[in-house]
């Protein structure tokens, strides 16, 4: 745990990123001499992303996953508990020293028509972060590796002095894509990247990130609500309810034995494209989401779970861990 | 038992579809006819809705499917007449449940719209209004189009609220849409589109901004108040697992252009046009080892310049030379089956089916 370079696991993978017991809590302001309001956003999540791996996140709004997303970023500073990258404590780190690591870790987000500039060209969005961070002394430099990112993520390398409006979502999501791949990065946070697209363009997306991952070694920490999506581009999944870690595990293993209840509500939702599956009598999780300023006792689920019993309303569930798979429920064993 | 019951009733459902579509028995509550809704830019005219013909007969859910920019949307709002400069009806004829809308007076439209038929938007948050309570709101639906009182109309209101799953009807009804999350605020949306009873509810994108667990519950939803009452659903969606799940039969857009329709076993079951294929295999698929995602390559085209013949030919994988040359025609191919593909010209046997 301790040495700060080689942070390695019981199996050998190399630990990229690390949460150690991760709070997030954001003050509500305006009502502060009521109480204490307090948003809950992210409760005790302890949570290893390893090198060259994609790590889904899922769950439904407001369950905390974009803010875990910035937490590993250092976007936001967690209440308590540490974010480490290769081992180091973000929170130790220096402005200088921070900026350095920054470069290894970059984000694209959702909305490719809300995340690019409207008044900067391609090319000066794609050599921002190079620009930022110094990297080349010269424009001719800059400006050859613009036009090669350009051309790696499928960009004609000619439309360097477009805007962003004269490009189509899919080709935005591209340039946010080649912004974020500028600096060689390791670790890049995908916060839904692609569902503001259309299905074709969604896939062709997905290939590129998959292709890019191969030739880069990237690693991803992918969020999504979109199980499909999920499956077919991830290695492991860790699903979160309400600021909390319900199950974590491989991929296929999760999505042929669901554990936790709530997972496999989740999984049973998605409209299957097959209308041979359409079920009359589906097994609907009923009722509103807790609200994260007052979570429910116990385990955060049992208000909604049909296994719930006394115990789940009083006692937190620890994630138990089994193996690769860890869950986080009183009534099933991992 | 409950679940045995359920299954019968789908497999009744099922033969209904497959017999009922055809049969001159069922009566039609929607016949579009050639529908071409133009827009009038500037840079030139956009044929958004390029002659399409779309029929719903009662009690259906039928599905309208295509990527954005294919017409589908502009298609619901022709039905409402609710576009606007530089946008116009041109041509074509949208019969509901036998009268022409097209060209009707806008004080003639007031009087449809919300009472024979209504819609639900996307993004239910848009389309409430925020300083009124949503009790309110929904009450006017009635109050608008009906000649009852206020006390009246509140029953009425707390009535379909329980209808569409609302707890604490009563309660709710004086809560303001920012207090109500958003599965519950779509909850109050469609009450207000069937609480006038309509014949045709128009659903554009109703769950694409929800969560999968609360779509699953809105789809469901939808689902049952079809079966109860005598409203018709063209749902409008991009999502094939959401037409799966729900629709009776599918119409499949691109360009403006009807690419092909089919009862949804049939269309799930034996794809044909190219397109449909490109747009089911672009989902990843549950079952399926990671590979490559297959993608139809290249882009949606530009409205102001269509290609020449038919309109996926630069993007599709069997074209022709007579593809790029003119424009095919809806080939029917049996089993209420049409398909716009050359490759299913009378004739040719299909030679893209597998």
């Amino acid at each position: 745990m301790n040495n700060p370079i080689n942070h390695v696991n019981h199996e050998g993978r190399k630990v990229l990123a690390a949460a150690e017991n991760v709070v997030k809590e954001f003050k509500l302001s305006g009502n502060i001499r009521r109480g204490d309001l307090v948003v809950h956003a992210i409760t005790d999540v302890s949570l290893n992303i390893y090198e060259g791996e994609t790590l889904a996140m899922v769950g439904e709004s407001g369950c905390g996953k974009s803010t875990m997303g910035r937490l590993f970023l250092r976007l936001l500073e967690p209440t308590a508990g540490t974010v480490r990258f290769e081992g180091r404590n973000l929170a130790d780190l220096g402005e200088e020293e921070l900026r350095h690591l920054r470069k290894q870790m970059q984000i694209i987000f959702q909305d490719p028509y809300a995340s690019l500039n409207p008044r900067m060209t391609v090319a000066q969005i794609i050599a921002e972060p190079l620009n930022t961070h110094q990297v080349y002394g010269s424009h001719k430099e800059t400006e050859a590796r613009v036009k090669e990112l350009m051309k790696k993520v499928g960009i004609r390398p000619e439309f360097t002095n477009r805007y962003p409006h004269q490009f189509s979502g899919g080709q935005r999501q591209r340039i946010g894509i080649a912004r974020a791949l500028a600096l060689n990065p390791k670790l890049i946070v995908c916060d839904e990247p692609v569902s503001a697209l259309d299905v074709s363009i969604q896939a062709q997306i997905l290939n590129l990130l998959h292709d890019l991952q191969k030739e880069m070694g990237l690693t991803y920490l992918f969020i999504s609500h979109d199980l499909s999506v999920v499956r077919y581009i991830s290695d492991r999944i860790c699903v979160m309810f309400l600021g909390k870690l319900c199950e974590v595990g491989p991929t296929e293993e999760i999505f042929r034995e669901p554990k936790h209840p709530y997972t496999r509500f989740l999984l049973e939702a998605v409209p299957k494209p097959n209308p041979h599956l359409r079920k009359e009598q589906k097994a609907f999780l009923t009722g509103e989401m807790p609200s994260p300023v007052k979570p429910p006792s116990g385990c955060r689920f049992h208000t909604r779970c049909p296994l719930a019993t006394e115990r789940c309303s009083q006692e937190v569930p620890v994630l138990r861990t089994m193996a690769e798979r860890q869950v986080a429920c009183h009534m099933v064993n991992p | 038992m409950m679940t045995n019951l359920a299954a019968n009733r789908a497999a009744d459902r099922i033969t209904d579809i497959e017999s009922g579509i055809q049969g001159a028995a069922a009566q039609e509550m929607l016949v579009i006819k050639d529908l071409k809704t133009h827009f009038f830019t500037q840079k030139g005219v956009v044929p958004a809705v390029d002659g399409v013909s779309i029929r719903i007969p009662e009690k259906q859910v039928m599905g309208i499917v295509g990527e954005s920019g294919c017409g589908k949307s502009v298609t619901a709002m022709s039905i409402l007449q609710l576009i606007s400069r530089p946008g116009r009806i041109v041509g074509g004829s949208i019969m509901l449940d036998g009268e022409e809308l097209v060209g009707k007076s806008v004080r003639a439209m007031r009087d449809i719209r919300g009472d024979k038929v209504s819609v639900i938007f996307q993004e239910p948050m848009t389309s409430l209004n925020p300083v009124y309570t949503v009790g309110r709101q929904v009450s006017e639906a009635i109050t608008v189009h009906r000649h009852v009182g206020k006390q009246e109309a509140r029953q009425q209101v707390i009535e379909m609220f329980k209808a569409v799953g609302i707890p604490e009807a009563e309660r709710r009804f004086s809560s303001f849409p920012h207090q109500l999350s958003g599965g519950l605020r779509q909850r109050v949306m469609i009450a207000m589109a069937m609480v006038c009873q309509p014949k045709l509810m128009i659903a554009d994108e109703p769950t694409t901004a929800l969560d999968v667990t609360i779509e699953a519950q809105i789809l469901h939803l939808m689902r049952r108040l079809e079966e109860k009452s005598n409203t018709s659903i063209m749902l409008i969606t991009h999502n094939m697992g959401v037409v799966a799940e729900i629709c009776d039969f599918v119409y499949v857009m691109y360009a403006g252009k009807v690419m092909e329709q089919a009862p949804v076993f049939e269309l799930f079951d034996h794809t044909k046009h190219p397109y449909t294929k490109g747009l089911l295999n672009s989902i990843p698929k549950p079952t399926e080892e990671k590979q490559r995602l297959y993608n139809i390559k290249g882009m949606v085209p530009n409205l102001l310049r269509l290609p020449k013949g038919c309109r996926f030919s630069p993007r599709c994988e069997y074209a022709m030379p007579e593809c790029r040359e003119s424009e095919p025609e809806l080939y029917d191919c049996g089993k209420n089956h049409k398909v716009r593909c050359f490759l299913y010209q009378k004739g040719q046997g299909g030679g893209a089916d597998e």
